[in-house]
């Protein structure tokens, strides 16, 4: 691609360079250099003929902030930018990033893909929320890139995973399944939140969309709920006829056909003109800011998360208490050849453990520790502990808890940025009270 | 959409500062066309748009008198904006390569999706300046940092103050 040189420079920046600077020139018409945070909900026009070019979606500029707002579009464009996309849409969290990528695509009795090893709450959400859309799912064991062979149907809009999955462990095989959606035209969504752009590269090995909860590592302090979708502008929305949503015209834009008007920025103007307009599920503007701050430290934090959760994996190996550990950091894992090859920098820092004393014990660990807080959120700098049969996978049933590794004996850790001597020893603490 | 094509930032910033008068060839008076969006645009950013378009002759679009050939219209403009597909890009760049001594055409800019990679080539051996496949109002928004407003990648990285021009 041409554009990824800055101006008057011959060479690309590197990722931390990115991190801190992509989407963030300083303001114009103060110079502040750390990034305003626009607590605004309207913008005024220049006249009545400026209005009518932004809402005609013929100029760039600001309308409303529901649709856009400065501080939220640097987020975007960085966001996008890390993940080597050609747009950014920023919305209220992870569940409405998901909500925004399906309606673009979908129409009311439409089918999509979903890999059986997901957030809990996003099986809940596409399984059941889901359904009064008249959005069909299907859930496959994505490993076996035949059954996702076997699941397309005439009406699938899109295959989606989890780079690295929540509740941990488990690494998808995106160029292979990227194969089996290109041949089928239809995109390859990937949700990035466990792994973040520092990780894994979804577009690199062929995905088309990535969706993201900025909750979690990309503002990484615990502060501020919000979600992203981010548009590699690969795919022709054009060809296969499958995407009037992006590719026939809008009746709410007069007959305006995104993809024909806007090329390969035609998903992110959908995301925000319709998607955002209609669903309402914008990002608050001091979340987009204290995301943006997460992200200026992401690469510095996540070496630390990976090596802290490297070792306190080995360590939990090593306990008689623990009757496994399904971290893509170990050895032992099987899906150690696949985190060599999607996430060479690190396995990421969410992995879940079977403790040999079931249920009971997985209530008693989480309740025996000092250090490590008991919540449902992951990838902050602080070590957390959930024990998902009990919490984040209640609503499913034992056999969906089961399939997406979240048995009964299983406990889930988000490793952070503490002392690692601290938290392997909280944990030991805890593991000694299940005994 | 991915494109093998590439164009320094500098050299897209040099012809969209060096430029004046543009002719859109393939302009449609319908205001949800993407030539209308374009031709708006760069209206607005000061740009003078001269629309070409045998359909249309005679009559205007946006306060522009519309011409049925590049030769028809009178005086000089510096670049030639192809709104057309790839094949019929051939003979507009044959158009306005024999006219260009006379108008003062430099560049011959292909719409995104527009790529006609024999008509670049006599393109250039005429001296004249080729892009293809990009949109002169998006890498106006892009360079001047309007498209990183709607959430888009700019790839533009800087910590020098923009000066603040009035739209």
């Amino acid at each position: 691609m041409s554009d990824k040189k800055s101006m008057g420079k011959s060479r690309e920046y590197g990722f931390e360079t990115r991190m801190i600077h992509a989407g963030t020139q300083p303001e114009p018409v103060t110079g502040a250099r750390q990034t305003p945070i626009f607590q605004n909900t309207s913008y005024v026009f220049h006249d009545a003929d400026h209005a009518a070019s932004l809402f005609n979606l013929q100029t760039f500029g600001f309308i409303y902030s529901r649709l856009t707002n400065p501080t939220v579009a640097a987020l975007e464009e960085r966001l996008a930018n890390l993940e080597g996309g050609r747009g950014g849409t920023c919305c209220a969290s992870g569940h409405a990033s998901q909500i925004l990528a399906f309606f673009a695509l979908m129409e009311p009795g439409d089918h999509f893909i979903a890999s059986t090893r997901l957030y809990g709450g996003s099986i809940t959400q596409f399984g059941k929320t889901f359904k009064k859309f008249d959005w069909q799912v299907d859930f496959v064991d994505v490993d076996d890139p035949e059954a996702v062979r076997r699941a397309l149907t005439p009406k699938t809009k899109a295959i989606f995973v989890e780079s690295l999955a929540n509740p941990g462990g488990v690494v998808s095989d995106l160029e292979a399944l990227a194969a089996i959606a290109r041949e089928a035209e239809i995109p390859l969504i990937v949700d990035n939140t466990m792994a973040t752009p520092y990780l894994c590269q979804p577009f690199d090995w062929g995905a088309d969309l990535i969706v993201h909860s900025t909750t979690k590592f990309l503002s990484g302090n615990g502060t501020s709920v919000g979600g992203a979708v981010i548009d590699s502008g690969n795919f022709d929305w054009t060809a296969s006829g499958k995407f009037p949503g992006l590719a026939a015209p809008e009746p709410a834009y007069h007959g305006l056909n995104f993809h024909e008007t806007f090329g390969d920025m035609a998903f992110t103007m959908q995301a925000h003109a319709v998607g955002l307009r209609d669903l309402g599920a914008t990002m608050a503007p001091m979340h987009a800011f204290q995301t943006l701050l997460g992200t200026e430290t992401l690469s510095l934090r996540m070496e630390r998360h990976c090596a802290n959760a490297k070792q306190v994996a080995e360590f939990l190996e090593g306990h008689p208490a623990v009757a496994w550990v399904s971290c893509a950091a170990l050895a032992s894992s099987p899906y150690r050849a696949l985190a060599e090859k999607y996430l060479p920098r690190g396995a990421g820092s969410v992995f879940t453990l079977g403790l040999k004393g079931g249920y009971e014990a997985g209530v008693k660990m989480v309740e025996g520790c000092e250090l490590f807080s008991h919540l449902a959120n992951i990838g902050d700098v602080r070590s957390l502990i959930l024990h998902p049969a009990s919490t984040t996978h209640r609503q499913l049933s034992e056999e969906q808890q089961a399939a997406a590794g979240a048995g009964p004996e299983v406990v889930r850790l988000s490793i952070g940025l503490e002392t690692v001597e601290d938290i392997i020893a909280d944990l030991e603490l805890a593991l000694a009270a299940t005994a | 959409m991915s494109s093998p094509l590439t164009y320094s930032n500098n050299e897209l910033l040099a012809i969209l500062r060096d430029t004046r008068t543009i002719a859109m060839v393939g302009a449609s008076p319908k205001w949800n066309r993407p030539s209308y969006f374009a031709m708006k645009y760069l209206q607005e950013k000061g740009y003078r748009v001269i629309p070409v378009n045998p359909g249309h002759a005679g009559k205007e679009i946006l306060g522009e008198t519309v011409y049925a050939s590049l030769a028809e219209i009178p005086g000089k403009f510096e670049m030639v904006d192809i709104f057309r597909n790839s094949e019929a890009a051939g003979p507009v760049t044959d158009e306005a390569i024999a006219v260009a001594k006379d108008k003062g055409i430099k560049v011959v800019w292909m719409q995104l999706g527009v790529i006609n990679e024999a008509a670049a080539e006599k393109a250039r051996a005429a001296g004249l300046t080729v892009v293809m496949d990009r949109c002169p109002k998006i890498e106006f928004g892009r360079l001047n940092a309007e498209l990183s407003w709607g959430g888009f990648n700019s790839r533009i990285i800087t910590s020098k103050r923009r000066r603040v021009r009035l739209s």
